[in-house]
């Protein structure tokens, strides 16, 4: 009887203590894959695998940049100048561009004579640039191979223009990814920390116990509606209404992700800091109350030092939360990676375009490894940010000598 | 005595687990069932399969389906993984990804099921009826910005797009773009009916939606792919209209069986006129 009590009572303790090691074992497998996934794009070539550039024989360029390559596939480099080459015409080509420059017989049956084609048509356009398939590579032709930069991680970081799709070569330049995330997450806890902490005070301090036991539960409640919900309500009625308060030409801006974000981290935030404002001993506010000091006073002077580092806790809450939200955040803010110069233009945020290309991209390719950073990046924010809330707590209670 | 129970049910409890968990051992291995066909891709694809699949079901003894969005991209990698049977997908299959199947050794099967017409799409109140394939590619890649450079009103272009894992953002890059890449400031939206709804909230907004999503609250250009000479509207069923593309079934020749029935009442005429009845275009 005894013995099979203090068997089962073993039998939980080491189950409790598996339990412990499974996820400390996933979260630490979990950050080695997302680093590994994320720094192995900061060895490879923007340039698409197992395709290759090559130019004209007579052409001085031997190196180009992503941004360069993509400009001249888009029309927007016209001459070898601005590259620092000859003045000639720029000329892209891409394989599949074969069939307007040689007829079908030319190219024989099933293609049978595409790398020849090609290597003619190099040797024949002095401002030719061509991208193709490494297992059509010409056998002979009198142009050269151009090397292209790695990406790395100044440019990954410094890039104005995310064009991941880009072809031959994609651009992964992530500021206006960064830049978008971090100006809806500040706004959203801007807006939502000094809501929610009142209406904390006002449920553990100045409400009614009947108010508070309907109150809380309907704030936790909020909780618990899906973002997609969040995004949905969002598209519907934040964005139209920002569009006409503000007077916009459009509506889906950063102000819109931020307006749902606040509402979304309310419950956490409000909850959490409520706990710890009612966490502070009843002695403390009845002596500063015996002092004659006034409810306001109290809340101000004793309560809130008291619970800052609740506070402080429920902060982090509500910015993990916004920073890391993606469903919500992806149907409103536009998504135009371009660098926001106010919150009232629209903004491409990190984890909404993790969600939007992660679908599209190669698994092991550029694109998904460049996703990975991204969620390297956002990672690395999160963490930022509650070390900076841990370190104001821990200065804020040295200062107190607590 | 107490503690006896306690010790009974907690043993109870974990004889029930190991037994669920060894019944469903196969839960996390391949998707073998016979009773399920899944199907996942393209979002344009995915009203018409889902009506598709309400049709079928309602016969005797067939088996259901699971019909998931995300994207082409989503569902031909699904499909790679082996995780659906059938992929939606409103493209062709690029290069790479015709390699990574023959890797794995899968034999693709791409199979029609419907024509779909693209639909550029504007708010009603804008007085723009027609633009040209030029100008509709100076618009998307940023080179006019402003409507009054295309016959409308003295307002700001702006730009609605998909995100880069939808079939209809390659195709019309691809096509109508002619291989440019889309204008950085383009707004990205995550479906069809997310284009719509943004369209007709924003007087100045021009997007690209499939012609089955196509509602009164947005209204559709006429396109001309002649410099002009001839503008065609897409619900114009007497001439072709410029912007089609085929919508695919892909899955594996080999494996996927089961899933065939489905594929050939899709194909069979009683199929054909749902694809009629919800927009498209039939292939036949």
């Amino acid at each position: 009887m005894k013995l099979l009590r203090k068997l089962a009572e073993k039998l939980m303790e080491s189950l409790l203590t598996l339990s412990g090691a499974v996820t400390t074992a996933a979260v630490v497998l979990i950050f080695a894959y997302l680093f590994r996934e994320g720094l192995g794009v900061f060895s490879e070539s923007p340039v698409e695998s197992r395709v290759v550039l090559a130019v004209h024989g007579s052409n001085p360029v031997k190196q180009l940049n992503a941004d360069v390559i993509r400009k001249m596939y888009d029309g927007q480099i016209t001459n070898w100048k601005e590259a620092g080459g000859s003045d000639v015409e720029v000329v892209p080509f891409y394989q599949s561009d074969i069939t307007k420059y040689f007829s079908d017989s030319a190219l024989g049956p099933e293609f049978a004579n595409l790398p020849q084609c090609i290597g003619q048509l190099i040797d024949s356009m002095p401002g030719i640039i061509a991208a193709f398939d490494t297992s059509y590579t010409p056998a002979k032709f009198a142009g050269h191979y151009v090397q292209t930069d790695q990406v790395s991680l100044i440019s990954f970081l410094s890039g104005r223009n995310w064009y991941p799709t880009a072809k031959p070569a994609a651009q992964y330049g992530a500021l206006p990814l960064l830049l978008g995330s971090l100006w809806v997450c500040i706004a959203a806890i801007l807006i939502a920390l000094p809501l929610g902490l009142a209406a904390a005070i006002y449920i553990s301090e100045i409400a009614q116990p009947r108010v508070r036991r309907i109150l809380k539960p309907m704030v936790e409640l909020l909780a618990g509606i899906p973002s997609v919900v969040y995004g949905f309500f969002g598209l519907m009625v934040v964005v139209p209404a920002i569009q006409r308060i503000f007077n916009l030409e459009v509506g889906e801006t950063g102000l819109a992700g931020s307006v749902l974000l606040a509402i979304m981290a309310l419950p956490a935030i409000i909850s959490v800091s409520e706990d710890a404002l009612r966490s502070t001993p009843r002695e403390m506010k009845e002596a500063s109350l015996a002092l004659g000091a006034t409810q306001w006073q109290t809340i101000w002077r004793v309560v809130l030092p008291w619970s800052s580092s609740g506070i402080a806790a429920a902060a982090v809450l509500g910015i993990g939360r916004a920073v890391g939200e993606t469903m919500a955040v992806l149907m409103v803010t536009g998504n135009a990676a371009v660098i926001p110069h106010s919150l009232l233009e629209p903004v491409r945020t990190l984890p909404a375009t993790i969600a939007g290309e992660l679908g599209e991209a190669a698994q092991g390719g550029t694109h998904s490894k460049a996703l990975f950073a991204l969620g390297c990046l956002l990672f690395l924010i999160t963490l930022t940010f509650n070390l900076l809330v841990e370190y104001l707590v821990i200065r804020r209670r040295r200062a107190a000598g607590l | 005595m107490i503690s006896v129970i306690r010790v009974r049910l907690v043993a109870s409890l974990f004889l029930a687990l190991a037994v669920w968990s060894g019944c469903s051992g196969n839960w996390l291995g391949r998707r073998k069932h016979r009773h399920i066909i899944s199907i996942k891709g393209s979002d344009t694809v995915l009203p018409l399969v889902q009506r598709e699949a309400e049709f079928y079901m309602l016969q005797d003894s067939v088996p259901s389906l699971e019909v998931t969005g995300g994207g082409s991209g989503v569902g031909i990698k699904a499909l790679l993984e082996n995780t659906t049977d059938i992929a939606m997908s409103s493209r062709e299959l690029r290069t790479d990804e015709r390699l990574d199947f023959k890797a794995a050794q899968i034999d693709i099967v791409e199979q029609p099921i419907a024509y779909d017409a693209l639909a550029l799409v504007v708010h009603p109140s804008n007085p723009v009826k027609q633009l040209t394939r030029e100008q509709i590619e100076l618009i998307y890649t940023g080179r006019i910005t402003n409507w009054k450079e295309v016959g409308g009103n003295d307002l700001k272009i702006i730009l609605f797009s998909r995100e880069s894992s939808s079939g209809t953002y390659e195709f019309f890059k691809e096509h109508v773009l002619n291989k440019r890449n889309f204008s950085a400031s383009a707004l990205c939206t995550s479906s069809n009916g997310a284009i719509v709804q943004s369209v007709s909230q924003t007087p100045g907004a021009v997007g690209y939606t499939s012609l089955a999503h196509l509602n009164q609250a947005v209204k559709p250009l006429a396109v001309s792919y002649d410099q002009g000479q001839k503008y065609i509207l897409p619900a114009d069923t007497a001439v072709s209209y410029p912007i089609s593309r085929p919508l695919y079934f892909i899955y594996a020749r080999n494996g996927s069986e089961h899933a065939l029935p489905y594929i050939n009442f899709v194909l069979s005429e009683r199929g054909q006129q749902l694809v009629k009845d919800e927009g498209y275009i039939p292939v036949n």
